[in-house]
């Protein structure tokens, strides 16, 4: 164990935690951008400087010493965390009202924590160095007039999922968050898993027609075995998004394309309504009463007629545990066995 | 399953994910994992980076064997030769785990001898892998501290597939990488309620809890639980069910959410069966290929819009939760299933899906332990989970196998049902891709999804299109002797030359049309993943 | 046996100037008086003096010849070879008196000059071995063999040498650092990505004197245990390249490298990585990393030196060309020797390339200590033109620049330091009264905002920021508080970058804001360019009574925005003026009738139309 202090306060720490880590356990908030708790630390944006022992560390990236004394609040701190929020700022569509991210961007709130005033920003010169729009993901858009290159999405697609399809690009202020050949996203190997699109602190990469959920609810994923934990995000009756349950401990939050994208099919218009039943060669919408008892008359009939092996059902490798127990204990109370699914497939 | 039951008494995945993915060495067989199981491949990558090593055998060169240490691009349907050869290199070279093999496993000398003939060279002409990388591969396996093997239905979907189950089982009982963690033998299951579905019974000879109906003890318990008496003789298998259907001996089908009209090998005798058959009813979400052919059709809830149960491939039991109401009359699938039964005369009075997960525990002593109550507490727990106590089992057979000792099954290797030849002279191999899953009901009625990877894209490779003056994009049409497609390629070396790779994503190039219903005689699953074919340009 | 030598400079400065071609013609020369085989042609390497190349010296008599071409070389064969002769035209000519100065030891270029680093360079040729042996070389490998290690480390300390690629860090610390860890591999590596424009020190020295190099790292290696080297070079140097290839294949080939060099046991391999070209790299860990064949950016603090981890994580002893090129000269001679030059905490020599407005320029050698005045005006041979001295740039792009009242500072790192500026790179830019001081330091930023890695806020976007807004006050659109802006800007750039780029950036702007804060202030509040430079602020005019109609401007001007009559006085039509100032330069002096004009009311008057 070890002892820092903080602003005049002793904080327990381990060996091996950063400045932020015990300023953060201490409850004490630090102004970070490229700064996530998922990935190694980078320490590019230069906004969590704090003093350490005298001197200007980023908080992110300084490892602790049993006995420093670490100041949060000093003129030299403020200034370094300000005018580093304004040049990022002079360089970032400042389109905050319609932008997607709007009330969820980290880079607000690090601008209301410093204190960003219009006085302060008037007197610096506006730089957009890259207006352009990358919209070929059909699940998402890259807007770099709104990238801060603070390299989360990189460290993402490389420490997450594994696929580095993205990578720095380009010297000094022409620096930006390029493909291979600085192709469109969707030519690139990019396989639209959207982590970085999670973790974006900005609006530089946001999903395409968002809408914000009124309530969550916690489930698990309806696809591959894997059994990720999903937040589904509902608005009304209708599921509008997706994101990965962190407190699961298959993915970790983690998603694939499929669990974060692949959810319209849940309000598609295709979706049945109601009971179908043949009549002269067409399906036609019928009551639950008609469909059940032609049903189990058919199911008596061909019972009576031909035993009830001459009956066989399906169950669903996508259905419930309480589904399938259900639809076996049917069955067999019928006196037959022919019950399979499409384990094999 | 069938496999892995038979050597060490119980099927199932015998580690978990999380400790999976400390494996120094991974070996993955017949398993495209990062388009399949993605998350997984997401860890895989994760290891890798962070030191681990990788085998990977595939005929296709996939993702991983771009991250691998040793890549062994195996021709179609050569798993077993391809094993056996590694377990010779292990044990003529004395890489194997003496101790383990002693103390816990039995058939060890019979294995040694089966095996002395599949020397890497012989292996080398079976499988087109050369001899050195056989060894280089039996030898990085066999060193490792930890490693684990990983496969899917690239092992299983072969008329041999249950032997190369075995053959798996061989190699990791031969090193010890079994019982203990960052080991095992791991079948990823494909789907998300594979597990659950098997464990629930869902199967023809066995109740929950793989209890055979054939156990007079096991269905006295479900008699008396039930209050019925229950038919002993073990039930029709999916194929089974099919020629019953065609020969009239299965008058009703009633399908609960699946669509084997897409999914399932040789569709034409799918499809056929399923007009025959008198009575078909099927239960689903949206208006399926299948269901397009039923008489009564019963609209189901979506998982979003239900509560209960799923387990993972990692033996996980996990709860669901409703999020939105089912769209209008449409009900939970269970509710349905009761509904019939009250209709039917028997009184089911289940008020809830926690109604239904409790008589499952007192019936299944794998879940004996189990409740919603914990699952919401807990978060997850994996059985076997026998007592309210019992905290899960993240490792199967860590101190004895299910069945005691680990049986050593040496296997033959066998070439596929059906070979190339001069009439049909390509192999065709089945998959999925990362985008879409199974017949695609769901991602195709997803927008997203479905603008990332609108149209199948058969894979043909470089040479071969080539000779056949195919690029990228062409339309082709590609038949067996089942029957035929149409669908545009995509010119790549993923794929060797004389191999054909197709997804069966696509109604429109419904891939099922031209695979093989042989079955593996044991698991009775049918060897989609090798068939002859024949490739044509279509002129536009 | 040959009677006479002659060394033409074959530096790239004077191969661009036609060395190659002097070398043709002479041989031809040669052969027509049947000569060739009593001189001998040597190519050397720089010689520094590369403003007045080709350089060609003929020894034994020691006559300097500059800025001869393949023509001068019948007369020169004829008069000088043949008849004995000196071609006086083809001698050097003292900028001052105007009198032929013969042997270069006499120019005053040379004569305070103390040549160590550049001590082989343009005296021998480069790409033979066994001059390099002739003159001592290997002889400090050979010394060095026999040592102790701590022995070797010893003698760096003592001599107090400073690395010479511009920080100015002791070397015989960072030898005992990399000495003292263990590790089962340790690497060297010669930093030559020199990046700064205008300096080519380190080129002329790979170019010139590769082996005094190679021999550097070889005794760096053996003090510190490490077998295997890199030179990091630029791919932008091809000579350079190319030379030191030829030099690492000779040295193998006489067993000076390789394995158990001179049956000591002591195994050494020196491989050659060539670098991109970008700035940043030569930054001690983004080279590592460009070596290792990624993304070259800094790693931000904390992390460990690159002495403790540097290439793939192994220990590396990293050192620049010049600093190598020195060390085998301080074991041969010793420390007291090397201790002896300089000043009390600065030994040794600097090498400066110095440029601008001076009378002479070129790469140069000088003892620490020696005074700023003393180097341009003596070596530098004073500003020419008649013009007065404004202030010098040291340090390269992220140096400072230093007025005349500096001009008695005693030149080492840390006065540098101290005034403002730094040692950087050694590049040493002259500036007269014509030099806007705000225009000098904008063209600086310039270089630092181009050559940002981009990795880190503050010099990704604080310099462009900066530039930005010297760009505003250069076109007459700067506000009141940009100057307390740039400083308030350039303060926190320094304190919060990553790296030394960053650190550096904006001491061209805030030595200039220290020493000439008047023109910055000129510029944004009375919208003038004291120095007559930013275009937005000047206009040319012609007055009316000096102008005689001779038509010279008006036939020049490409823009034609002259007109009048034959005879009659010109206007400029300031909607067209593109601000050339060819009318200005053409204009004959007896009439200077073009004027360069500044300030606000005279800006908006031009453009209010009215003449």
């Amino acid at each position: 164990m070890a002892t820092v202090n903080i602003n005049g306060i002793d904080v327990k720490a381990r060996e091996g935690m950063t400045v932020l880590d015990v300023a953060q356990s201490a409850g004490i908030y630090i102004p970070t951008l490229c700064y996530h708790p998922d990935l190694s630390t980078f320490g590019g944006c230069r906004v969590c400087m704090v003093e350490a022992d005298g001197s200007a560390v980023t908080a992110c990236r300084a490892p602790i010493k049993d006995g420093m004394v670490v100041r949060t609040d000093t003129e030299r701190v403020n200034q370094m965390r300000r005018v580093n929020v304004e040049l990022i700022m002079t360089n970032h569509d400042q389109d905050c009202q319609t932008c997607a991210k709007n009330n969820n961007c980290k880079l607000q709130e690090v601008c209301a924590f410093e204190g960003i005033t219009p006085e302060r920003m008037s007197r610096l010169r506006r730089v957009i160095t890259n207006k352009e729009q990358d919209t070929s993901n059909p699940a998402f858009k890259r807007d770099f007039a709104k990238c801060i290159t603070c390299g989360i999405c990189v460290r993402t697609c490389e420490e997450i999922n594994g696929v580095a399809a993205i990578d720095f690009a380009f010297r000094g202020y022409k620096t930006t968050i390029s493909t291979i050949g600085n192709k469109p996203i969707l030519e690139s190997k990019c396989e639209s898993c959207g982590e970085c699109v999670e973790r974006c602190p900005t609006g530089a990469l946001v999903v395409k027609n968002q809408v914000v959920p009124e309530r969550e609810v916690r489930t698990i994923c309806s696809y591959c075995g894997v059994g990720c934990g999903l937040v589904l995000g509902v608005r009304g009756n209708r599921v509008v998004g997706v994101r990965g349950d962190r407190q699961n401990p298959v993915n970790q939050g983690h998603l694939c394309v499929k669990g974060r994208y692949g959810f319209g099919f849940i309000n598609h218009p295709d979706r049945l309504k109601a009971p179908l039943v043949k009549k002269n060669g067409t399906l036609t919408e019928t009551s639950w009463d008609e469909a059940l008892t032609l049903i189990s008359g058919k199911i008596k009939e061909f019972t009576d007629k031909h035993g009830p092996n001459s009956l066989a059902g399906l169950t669903s490798a996508r259905c419930t545990n309480e589904d399938n127990y259900l639809f076996q204990k049917l069955f067999r109370f019928l006196g037959t066995n022919n019950i399979d699914h499409c384990a094999r497939l | 399953m069938a496999g892995l039951a038979n050597a060490f008494g119980s099927g199932a995945m015998t580690n978990s994910i999380r400790d999976i993915t400390q494996a120094d060495v991974f070996f993955i067989i017949g398993s495209n994992t990062t388009e399949a199981h993605p998350v997984i491949g997401y860890r895989i990558r994760k290891a890798i980076r962070e030191g681990a090593s990788l085998i990977v055998a595939d005929p296709r060169r996939i993702d991983l064997a771009e991250h691998a240490d040793e890549f062994l691009q195996l021709r179609p349907g050569t798993n077993e030769a391809l094993l056996n050869g590694i377990v010779h290199v292990v044990i003529n070279e004395g890489l194997y785990d003496q101790d383990f093999i002693r103390e816990r496993t039995e058939g060890f000398d019979e294995l040694a001898e089966a095996m002395q003939k599949y020397t890497p060279e012989y292996v080398a002409e079976i499988t087109n892998v050369s001899a050195e990388a056989i060894r280089k591969a039996a030898r990085l396996y066999a060193g490792a501290k930890n490693a684990a093997i990983l496969y899917t239905m690239g092992v299983t979907q072969h008329t041999s597939g249950t032997n190369t189950v075995l053959a798996i089982a061989n190699l990791a009982m031969a090193t010890g990488n079994i019982g203990k963690p960052s080991s095992g033998v791991n079948p990823l299951r494909g789907q998300n309620n594979v597990q659950g579905a098997c464990d629930m019974g869902g199967l023809p000879p066995v109740f929950t809890g793989y209890q055979p109906v054939s156990d007079p003890t096991s269905r006295k318990k479900f008699e008396e639980a039930w209050g019925v008496s229950l038919n002993p003789e073990p039930g029709l298998t999916v194929t089974e069910m099919m020629d019953g259907a065609l020969d009239g001996r299965v008058k009703m089908l009633y399908v609960m959410g699946e669509n084997p009209a897409l999914t399932d090998a040789n569709l034409h005798h799918v499809q056929e069966a399923m007009d025959k058959v008198e009575f078909l009813v099927v239960q689903d979400i949206f208006l399926t290929e299948t269901a397009a052919m039923a008489d009564v059709v019963l609209p189901a809830a979506a998982f979003a819009e239900k509560t209960g149960t799923f387990v993972n491939t990692e033996r996980r039991v996990q709860l669901i939760n409703q999020a939105v109401a089912p769209p209008g009359e449409a009900k939970a699938d269970w509710q349905i299933l009761q509904d019939l039964a009250q209709k039917l005369g028997f009184n089911w009075q289940y008020g809830s899906t926690e109604d239904i997960f409790n008589e499952i525990a007192t019936l299944t002593p794998s879940y004996g332990g189990i409740s919603y109550e914990r699952l919401e507490r807990e978060g997850s727990l994996q059985w076997p989970c026998p007592t309210p106590g019992h905290p899960g089992t993240p490792i199967l057979h860590g101190e004895k196998f299910t069945r005691g000792k680990g049986l050593f099954n040496p296997v033959e290797y066998t070439p596929p049902a059906e070979l190339t030849d001069e009439d049909y002279p390509l192999s065709l191999t089945t998959g999925r891709n990362l985008y879409h899953y199974h017949s695609g009901s769901m991602t195709h009625r997803s927008k997203e999804i479905e603008e990332l990877r609108p149209e199948e894209l058969a894979q043909v490779n470089t040479e071969d299109a080539a000779r056949m003056g195919i690029c990228d994009g062409d339309l082709v049409k590609l038949s067996s002797r089942r029957g035929a497609v149409e669908t545009r390629v995509e010119v790549s070396d993923i794929v060797p030359p004389g191999v054909v790779f197709m997804t069966f994503h696509y109604k429109e190039a419904a891939v099922n049309l031209l695979t093989n219903d042989k079955l593996d005689p044991f698991a009775k699953i049918p060897e989609l993943k090798v068939c002859a074919v024949k490739l044509e340009k279509v002129a536009s | 046996m040959y009677d006479k030598q002659i060394l033409i400079c074959a530096g790239t400065g004077c191969i661009s100037s036609g060395a190659l071609d002097v070398k043709g013609s002479l041989e031809k020369e040669l052969e027509k008086h049947n000569l060739q085989d009593k001189v001998r042609i040597i190519l050397s390497g720089c010689h520094g003096f590369c403003e007045k190349g080709p350089i060609f010296i003929v020894y034994p008599e020691d006559i300097f010849y500059c800025g001869v071409t393949a023509e001068d070389m019948p007369e020169l064969v004829e008069e000088y070879l043949v008849k004995g002769n000196i071609v006086d035209r083809l001698l050097y000519k003292d900028p001052i008196t105007g009198e032929s100065v013969t042997s270069h030891e006499n120019i005053p270029f040379y004569r305070q000059q103390k040549r160590l680093v550049l001590r082989n360079c343009g005296v021998i040729d480069p790409e033979n071995i066994d001059e390099y042996i002739i003159r001592d070389g290997y002889s400090g490998l050979k010394k060095s063999l026999q040592m102790d290690p701590k022995e070797i480390i010893d003698t760096v300390k003592n001599s107090g040498l400073r690395g010479l690629g511009g920080a100015g860090f002791p070397t015989g610390r960072k030898w005992e650092t990399a000495y003292k860890i263990e590790s089962d591999k340790k690497y060297v590596v010669c930093n030559a990505d020199e990046g700064d424009p205008g300096a080519f020190m380190d080129r002329s020295v790979l170019e010139g004197d590769p082996h005094s190099v190679l021999e550097g790292l070889m005794i760096a290696g053996k003090a510190i245990g490490s077998d295997e080297a890199y030179v990091y070079v630029r791919a932008e140097y091809p000579l350079a390249v190319r030379r030191l290839r030829k030099a690492i294949a000779q040295a193998e080939e006489y067993g000076l490298l390789g394995e158990n060099i001179l049956n000591s046991g002591f195994n050494f391999k020196v491989n050659v990585k060539e670098g991109a070209g970008a700035f940043v790299c030569g930054e001690s860990t983004a080279l590592v990393i460009s070596i290792e064949g990624k993304r070259g950016m800094p790693k931000p603090l904390p992390r460990p030196r690159t002495t403790e981890a540097g290439l793939w994580d192994k220990p590396t002893l990293l050192n620049n060309v010049k600093t190598l090129s020195v060390i085998p000269q301080i074991i041969n001679n010793g420390a007291d020797w090397f201790a002896g030059i300089g000043t009390e905490k600065c030994k040794g020599t600097a090498v400066f390339a110095l440029t601008g407005k001076t009378n002479c320029s070129g790469l140069i050698e000088v003892p620490m200590g020696i005074k700023l005045g003393k180097i341009i005006h003596e070596i530098g041979g004073g500003i020419p033109g008649g013009k007065k001295f404004k202030a010098v740039q040291t340090g390269g792009p992220s140096g400072g620049c230093l007025p005349e009242s500096k001009l008695d500072l005693a030149v080492d790192f840390d006065t540098l330091l101290q005034a403002g500026s730094m040692m950087g790179s050694g590049g040493m830019v002259v500036l007269d009264e014509t030099t806007c001081m705000v225009d000098v330091a904008r063209y600086f930023l310039n270089f630092t905002v181009e050559e940002s890695c981009g990795q880190c806020t503050p010099c990704r976007s604080g310099t462009l920021q900066m530039l930005e807004i010297l760009n505003d006050i250069c076109e007459g659109n700067g506000r009141e508080g940009d100057v307390e802006l740039l400083l308030e800007l350039g303060k926190s750039i320094i304190d919060s970058s990553i790296c030394g780029l960053g650190k550096s950036a904006p001491n061209p702007v805030l030595s200039t804001i220290d020493y000439f804060r008047d023109e910055y202030e000129a510029h944004i509040k009375d919208k003038t360019c004291p120095a007559l430079v930013c275009k937005n602020l000047i206009i040319y005019d012609i007055d009316q009574e000096a102008c005689t109609g001779c038509g010279r401007c008006r036939k020049n001007c490409p823009a034609g925005a002259i007109a009048g009559d034959k005879k009659e006085p010109h206007v400029i039509d300031q909607e067209k003026c593109t601000k050339c100032a060819i009318c200005y330069d053409l204009c004959p002096d007896r009439f200077s009738a073009v004027k360069c004009l500044t300030g606000e009311k005279i800006t908006a008057m031009a453009k209010g139309g009215g003449n």
